[in-house]
């Protein structure tokens, strides 16, 4: 095995080795149900409180409000679906964003059915959303705003506050997804007014099958999933300890090393911007420029199309990921840089690669470097790429 | 998912290029769908295909499946390179995943278009050979 260089943090990131400490007593030693009163049981249930406890200290929320779920697209579904739920004899109208996750945008498609009414709000070229038209959206049956915190795609960082406060202006609840925010970008609850949160361990270096669903206190959220008492009743099933002590150590660890990394991931990701704007032609940036989350870099290559881009990349140990078609499993590339106004052909050209703290300057190199020359191979086999040429237009 | 053959066709692709003054030349798929394979004929005055070149804008399927298709149409004649379908495309590369069985469609209607623009260029009817699908710019 060759280098490998892992450039898809946004996808999942490595588990923390503090993480996998912090966990494995809960496999074989304290091993009990939390439910039970002997002593092993007890120690997983302190356990769990204890990451609870770490958790709502993250995001300025109390630890009843925390409740652990089985990942994001739990904690997401839980959230609109139940909100819809609870909320229906009030209004059937929700508004969200175009660029929202699939387990935010799929569980809206589903509530149309059920006869819901959604709006789904436009984004700017740079892919912030569109304040005035979210507001004015806001009918007297809206029952939930959710936007995102941070975009998984361009990594797009969404004005939260500022969306918090229209919602709270207007007595709407409002959701935000904040998985891929969640652990890399600084967010109160309190401050940014936010009513449900929803998060993922695996995308903060902690364990996958892991997450949770903050709910202020106050808004009684029905279930979505029924059985016994745990989580004070509101989500049963036996709690998955060891997850859950991992995502509480993950969330420790974001939380201490989160302005550090910030700083660092920024300095990779603008040189890598750079090189790629200045050295590869016909390259764009896609997401803002300047609020987008630290570790993500999301560019359009011309005239070459992402699969073949990510094989070869894969050919020199380079994960990353696309949002072209042939990525996605359908026709269409991804719904996110279609939303930002790109044409079909330069979305099927995209490139996604997340960083992370273990990133260095020379894995940036090599990347870039492999880059432009697979860049330059698929271009001489595009014939989008001879008739750009035959036109006269390159330079 | 792709086959060892499909991956070495990626790798190293035959027949990639351009032919200056082909016999015929023909561009298939589209930019939206994200695949868009042009092939190059250089066709004796036998009708035996002696040279063949492509271009593609695609996935990795999508070049291997140009690469095989010019592999398994050189040196045949016109009539040969008629019959060379999708299927043999796709078996000569120990299959496809799926999804990207339109890959090989595509490579088909590549060759079938290029055949086409022979046909018209030196105002011949080549049996069995229908009018291709112009859908470059939709």
């Amino acid at each position: 095995m060759g280098r490998l260089v892992y450039l898809d943090n946004a996808a999942t990131t490595k588990t923390s080795p503090e993480v996998v400490k912090a966990m494995l007593p809960y496999f074989s030693e304290s091993y009990g149900n939390p439910s039970s009163i002997y002593t092993i049981g007890s120690e997983a249930k302190t356990a769990v409180e204890t990451a609870r406890e770490e958790i709502a200290a993250s995001i300025g929320a109390q630890p009843e409000e925390i409740y652990f779920t089985a990942g994001g697209s739990e904690a997401d579904n839980w959230a609109i679906k139940m909100t819809a739920q609870m909320l229906s004899d009030k209004g059937r109208h929700i508004i969200t964003s175009a660029i929202e996750h699939h387990a935010v945008l799929h569980t809206c498609e589903y509530l149309e059915k059920k006869g819901f009414e959604v709006t789904y709000i436009g984004v700017d070229e740079d892919g912030v959303i569109k304040l005035d038209e979210l507001e004015r959206a806001i009918r007297p049956d809206t029952i939930l705003i959710t936007v995102m915190a941070a975009n998984n795609e361009i990594g797009t960082i969404q004005p939260v506050r500022e969306i918090g406060e229209i919602a709270r202006k207007h007595s709407v609840l409002f959701h935000t997804d904040a998985v891929q925010a969640y652990g890399h970008e600084p967010i109160n609850v309190s401050e940014d007014m936010i009513d449900m949160l929803s998060a993922s361990g695996h995308k903060l270096n902690g364990p996958k099958g892991i997450g949770f669903l903050y709910v202020r206190k106050g808004i009684r959220l029905p279930n979505l999933i029924h059985g016994g008492q745990q989580e004070r009743g509101r989500r049963a099933g036996t709690e998955n300890v060891p997850g859950i002590v991992g995502l509480g150590a993950a969330a420790k660890e974001a939380m201490e090393k989160m302005s550090d990394r910030k700083a660092y991931e920024t300095k990779l990701r603008d040189y890598m911007i750079e090189r790629l704007l200045t050295e590869i032609p016909y390259c764009r940036l896609n997401g803002h420029r300047t609020k987008r989350l630290a570790n993500n870099v999301n560019v359009s290559i011309r005239f070459i199309e992402g699969e073949s881009l990510l094989m070869m990349l894969d050919m020199k140990g380079i994960c990353a990921s696309s949002g072209s078609a042939c990525t996605s499993g359908s026709l269409d590339p991804s719904h996110v840089l279609l939303a930002i106004g790109l044409p079909h052909e330069i979305a099927h050209g995209s490139l996604r690669m997340t960083l992370s703290d273990e990133t260095t300057m020379e894995d940036i190199d090599y990347t870039v470097d492999a880059l432009k020359k697979i860049t330059e191979r698929l271009r001489n086999m595009s014939p989008l790429y001879e008739d750009f040429v035959k036109s006269g237009q390159a330079e | 998912m792709y086959s060892e053959k499909v991956l070495d066709h990626f790798e190293n692709p035959r027949n990639m290029g351009e032919i200056e003054n082909a016999s015929g030349m023909g561009t298939v798929g589209n930019a939206k769908c994200g695949d868009i394979m042009r092939m190059y004929l250089d066709i004796d005055d036998e009708g035996v295909i002696r040279d063949v070149k492509f271009k593609t804008f695609g996935c990795g399927a999508a070049i291997a499946t140009s690469s095989m298709a010019t592999e398994l149409v050189k040196g045949k004649t016109v009539q040969e390179a008629l019959k060379v379908t999708n299927k043999a495309v796709m078996e000569a590369l120990d299959g496809l995943p799926p999804v990207k069985v339109h890959c090989s469609l595509l490579a088909e209607e590549a060759i079938h278009a290029a055949l086409w623009d022979y046909a018209q260029k030196n105002g011949i009817v080549i049996e069995g050979l229908e009018k291709p699908k112009e859908d470059i710019n939709d």
